[in-house]
């Protein structure tokens, strides 16, 4: 019915395009420069909810979008229902640092993560849209002579797993990236760093609008302003979701609503292990080229890259308390900058120019939950925590392949909800360096 | 930067507190009677709130005693402090839970 600006992250712009006759055909004089260029097509519609659907996902950022693509592509699954509560890819999706890479410790997470990565390597191919997936690499520098351990016995697990992974010495590190501190004379002096070149970054919005663009090819309904506030369930089944749209039936449910996903499943009476905490990010002023490749300190809690439009792009940890708010508090960005500043003395006169916060779902491991629910068709996938915007294309792949065949994919069993009972967790932890 | 209000020394900044998680989680009595599940949820699955929060705070770089609060984490308002063993206080206003952002 309506069609949305895809250009525009304002769910104002999700009414139909009615141009303000005041200002362009009135009498007042026009403002120079207010001729605007031709409306760019639209990458997706904005239908109105159907009454019923095969399968309704929850959250229209990276993880349900990619979800809603692989069901069609892989399944033939299509028809499906996204539902977003706010505009489409305005969480996480949107406010994430973009940082891709493969390099975890456990053999659970390196196969998922990889799968991903190889993914990212053919998506722009397959979304037929540009995400400027640049493959620069990533350096998890060392600082300590236990870094120095756990950072080599990740690379020989790393190889170990088919992924591809070096260990630097200081002056390959400054190789690599000219402008860390690699003198000797610091607090936390860089003793190595383990370096996978096939890490990267992608532009976020290209990316969900790529997916969103296939996915309205395939016939699914992008749902945006559609909030779910509560289930119908009959026994051990969820017939149907109560939206601020109205009740919309459903044979499957898949949750990918992120930070917000305990309020989902307090709806359902089930327990999910995750706490909501708040995680900023911020950039500088745009500036020349200076960092050709990301690189990540545990010990001095920061990580940067250089977006392609020339911002320095930095982040670090949560916010320590709870908080549903996308907003934290700014002395954690003072400690940033203090850190950016310590491993990249060259920063100390760029400006910030932003900073902004998300809502990240973390676990006690630090891994995701994916996979089934107690309930026979209502399935999870959350937990991401601070590092998921890498897994969006292979969380999609193997959240909609175990939503199809009401199984968990290979990919996603060590993964299960369970694994807090049984103890089988995935302790990524520190383990991967730092967890973005 | 926030001030907390600590039950002993009055408003202090943020930094000066450490966050303890949920309050009111009680030791299990009788741990050995536990069930796999029962020890799962008592280790591992904690309340998740998106409104008023009963959580734990120490005043780690004061006086270094834990206290509770009850506190919005949608506004990251504190609604009240109390001390521990103190009950959960009961607010006349529901503040901004389920109100959306
Ligand atoms: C500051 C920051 C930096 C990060 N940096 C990185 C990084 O460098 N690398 C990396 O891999 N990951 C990073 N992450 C983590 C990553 O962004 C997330 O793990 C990932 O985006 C989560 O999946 P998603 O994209 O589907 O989430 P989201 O984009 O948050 O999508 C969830 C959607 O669900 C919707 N929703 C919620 N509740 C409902 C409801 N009741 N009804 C309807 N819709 C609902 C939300 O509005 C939201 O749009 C970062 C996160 C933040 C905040
Ligand atoms: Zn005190």
């Amino acid at each position: 019915m309506t069609t949305v600006d895809a250009f525009s992250t304002d769910p104002a712009d999700a009414v139909p395009h009615t141009p303000a006759p005041d200002r362009l055909n009135g009498s007042s004089p026009r403002t120079p420069g207010a001729e605007l260029p031709e409306h760019p097509e639209f990458l997706w519609s904005n239908p109105d909810p159907q009454k019923a659907y095969d399968v309704v996902v929850i959250g229209g950022g990276g993880h349900g979008l990619a979800t809603a693509h692989y069901l069609a592509k892989n399944h033939g699954i299509t028809n499906v229902a996204v539902l977003e509560k706010g505009w489409l890819a305005g969480g996480n999706t949107a406010r994430n640092t973009t940082l891709i890479r493969s390099n975890y410790l456990w053999d659970e997470s390196a196969a998922i993560y990889e799968h991903s990565l190889k993914l990212w390597e053919g998506l722009e191919d397959d979304l037929g849209y540009p995400i400027l997936f640049s493959q620069r690499g990533v350096l998890n520098l060392a600082h300590t002579l236990q870094d120095v351990r756990d950072s080599v016995r990740r690379v020989e697990a790393n190889v170990l797993n088919g992924v591809d992974a070096e260990w630097l010495e200081p002056d390959e590190v400054r190789k690599v990236c000219p402008i860390v501190n690699t003198s000797t004379d610091i607090r936390y002096p860089v003793l190595g760093a383990t370096y996978q070149p096939r890490a990267g970054i992608a532009k976020h919005d290209y990316v969900a609008w790529g997916f969103a663009r296939r996915v309205d090819e395939a016939g699914i309904d992008i749902i945006q302003d559609c909030e779910v506030t509560g289930f119908v369930r009959d026994g051990n089944r969820v017939t149907g979701v109560r939206t601020t749209r109205g009740d919309i039936a459903c044979g499957k449910v898949a949750l990918a609503a992120a930070g917000s996903t305990s309020v989902l499943t307090d709806m359902l009476g089930l327990r999910v292990p995750i706490q909501s905490h708040p995680l900023q990010a911020l950039v500088s002023e745009l500036l020349e080229p200076v960092h050709p490749t990301i690189v990540m300190s545990n010990a001095v809690h920061v990580y940067v890259s250089q977006a392609h439009k020339g911002e320095l792009v930095m982040g670090a940890g949560v916010d320590a308390y709870n908080g549903y708010g996308q907003r934290g508090a700014f002395h954690i960005i003072e400690r940033q900058m203090a850190a950016a500043v310590e491993l990249f003395p060259v920063f100390a006169r760029a400006h910030l120019l932003r900073t902004w916060g998300g809502i990240v779902d973390t676990t006690p491991d630090a891994s995701p939950i994916v996979g089934r629910t107690p309930y026979d068709n209502v399935f999870l996938n959350c937990g991401w925590g601070t590092g998921g915007f890498k897994a969006t294309p292979g969380v999609g792949w193997v959240f909609a392949d175990t939503i199809a065949n009401d199984e968990p994919h290979p990919y996603a069993a060590p993964f299960s909800l369970d694994r807090f009972v049984t103890g089988r967790l995935v302790d990524e932890h520190g383990a991967a360096a730092v967890a973005h | 930067m926030q001030m907390i209000r600590c039950p002993w020394c009055g408003p202090r900044e943020e930094v000066e507190f450490h966050y303890g998680g949920q309050a009111h989680v009680p030791y299990p009595a009788e741990p050995a009677a536990l069930s796999d599940e029962e020890w799962a949820h008592y280790v591992f699955f904690r309340d998740n709130t998106r409104g008023a929060f009963a959580e734990r705070w120490s005043h780690s770089a004061g006086c270094r005693r834990w206290f509770n609060a009850l506190r919005d984490t949608v506004s990251y308002r504190f609604l009240a402090v109390y001390r521990p063993g103190d009950p959960r206080p009961v607010l006349d206003q529901t503040p901004t839970a389920g109100a959306s952002s």
